[in-house]
């Protein structure tokens, strides 16, 4: 049984809509991938899974009880709210300091308890939002462009512990991302949305392709990966395929 | 005479001590979640809720309470609208006073003191009004007390909330229950004018030391119930109006903290001071 299934779903927000008859499935312990360009409905898709965002039409289904660790886009903490690292991971459920100083290790910032949320860097604010979500015991991770703000080391030390995490934790991982050249390797799917999805399929390690190496270089072990896209697919749709030429 | 005097002056510090207590957590969302003039619009609406009240004969509690809760539920709906709140919540403030005054002036054969209820009557609490603090203000703690991890989740991102499994709608009404019922209480103790006051000050003044949201919560409501307590002082010796005192105090508390504030943060920079 799927963790999350969705068949036509449309959203719109008084516009034009945002999403048009979007089929969606993720199973336990597979890692599923959305690309898109910027604009192309990816975060709110994943708003829709979760329950977020109402779909105008079509239909949305989790698993009853689905364990969901979510590491969202950013998280803006008002100046006006003090809250340590630890008090952070405590919600909205307690956690025993044993636990978050192990999750804490796990992600790779040991012993950042004490500090305000407001101090971290950007690298070690986004390992606190994952070890937050690794805390629920999830079924499934979902990122939303977990990695926005990283230099490209940072970026692939992320997807790399991600990968790490996975493989231990055994759960599905959902991520978003709008660059279209990155994406987890491990990705059993990797789906390209445009308002509706484009096209679907694994992504392909293109290791001695020369534009991937002149992209990413040899540095990454693996945890970028570039998707083939092709486009010279034809179906009725009316907006155009140039953002792969990115980057 | 001293006895009574010690009476009516044990009430009044009583009831004020309640709703700093009362007001202090919820002044934190107030603040953590830039709900200001959200708190003021709530307020200045007490004044309909007071000539409705007058006008058909219920109690000042129960009429304030619904006005407030009215406007409290159509501010946060709207603001679910996406309306522009600084605009849409200084109307409806500023409407929410001027019916209320013009409402109050349309009482037949009364003469209604406005003064009390624009600035509070602290002094005149009765054992009733007492009665009626007391358990609003406990209903408030225990609400927050209850839904507390619930609202920070939501406070802190709405979709983390959902992810978790958490209504950030439902905790949106919780705070603003809880926002109408100390509206209610604290009518008679700082007045409608100046509800927002002891809400945002206290917490204001609390951000410079806290380290945490409870310890804010906490520092609030110590700073709120020094206040009562110090501008109930001066309002005996010095014959001010008590309701402004008491804010007047927590305002140059406020002040005294953002120097102290800094000192503070210097020292546990220098690690003078624990993290």
């Amino acid at each position: 049984m799927s963790l999350i299934a969705a068949s036509g779903v449309s959203v719109g927000f008084g516009g034009p809509p945002v999403l048009r008859d979007v089929d969606f499935r993720i199973d336990p312990g597979e890692i599923v991938t959305i690309v898109g360009p910027n604009g192309s409905g990816k975060s709110v898709l994943l708003r829709v899974l979760l329950g977020i965002v109402q779909p105008r039409r079509g239909r949305v289904m989790r698993k009853a009880g689905l364990r969901i660790g979510y590491v969202p886009q950013r998280l803006h903490i008002d100046a006006a709210l003090p809250m340590s690292v630890a008090r952070f991971l405590s919600l909205p459920r307690r956690q025993t300091a044993h636990r978050i100083a192990e999750v804490l290790t796990r992600v790779g910032v040991p012993g950042s308890e004490a500090k305000q949320m407001t101090v971290l860097s950007g690298g070690q604010f986004q390992r606190v939002l994952l070890a937050r979500a690794l805390l629920a015991d999830p079924e499934i991770l979902v990122l939303d462009e977990p990695t926005q703000g990283l230099d490209q080391p940072g970026v692939a030390a992320f997807y790399r512990l991600i990968e790490d995490v996975r493989a231990e934790l055994g759960c599905a991982v959902l991520s978003v991302s709008h660059d279209l050249h990155v994406v987890m390797s491990a990705s059993d799917r990797v789906i390209c949305l445009n308002g509706h999805v484009c096209c679907e399929g694994t992504p392909k390690v293109v290791s001695n392709a020369p534009e991937y190496r002149a992209l990413f270089g040899y540095g990454t072990g693996g945890a970028l990966a570039l998707y083939r896209h092709d486009h010279d697919h034809s179906h009725d749709h009316d907006h155009p395929h140039g953002q792969e030429a990115g980057r | 005479m001293s006895a009574l005097l010690g009476d009516f002056f044990v009430r009044a510090i009583l009831a004020g001590l309640m709703v700093a207590v009362a007001a202090a957590p919820l002044g934190c969302f107030v603040v953590w979640r830039r709900m200001a003039y959200f708190g003021d619009a709530t307020a200045h609406a007490a004044i309909l809720g007071v000539a409705l009240a007058l006008g058909f004969s219920i109690s000042i509690f129960a009429g304030v309470l619904g006005v407030a809760l009215l406007m409290a539920l159509t501010v946060s709906t709207l603001a679910g609208r996406g309306w522009a709140m600084d605009t849409t919540l200084g109307v409806l403030a500023h409407s929410g006073l001027a019916f209320g005054l013009v409402a109050v002036s349309f009482l037949p054969g009364v003469r209604v003191d406005l003064s009390a209820f624009l600035f509070g009557d602290i002094l005149a609490v009765s054992r009733a009004d007492l009665a009626v603090i007391a358990s609003g203000s406990a209903l408030v703690l225990a609400l927050l007390g209850w839904r507390w991890r619930a609202l920070l989740t939501a406070t802190l991102s709405e979709d983390l909330a959902h992810a978790s499994g958490i209504d950030p709608g439902r905790e949106r009404l919780v705070l603003t229950l809880a926002l109408a019922v100390v509206v209610a209480v604290a009518l008679k103790v700082v007045g409608a004018l100046l509800i927002a006051a002891m809400l945002i000050i206290p917490a204001a003044a609390a951000r410079n030391f806290a380290r945490g949201p409870e310890a804010m919560a906490a520092i609030a409501a110590l700073i709120g119930a020094g206040a009562v307590f110090a501008g109930l002082q001066l309002s005996l010796q010095q014959d001010t109006p008590a309701g402004p005192s008491i804010v007047a105090v927590a305002a140059v508390a406020f002040a005294l903290s953002v120097g102290f504030g800094a000192i503070w943060q210097k020292l546990r920079k220098d690690k003078f001071l624990p993290e």
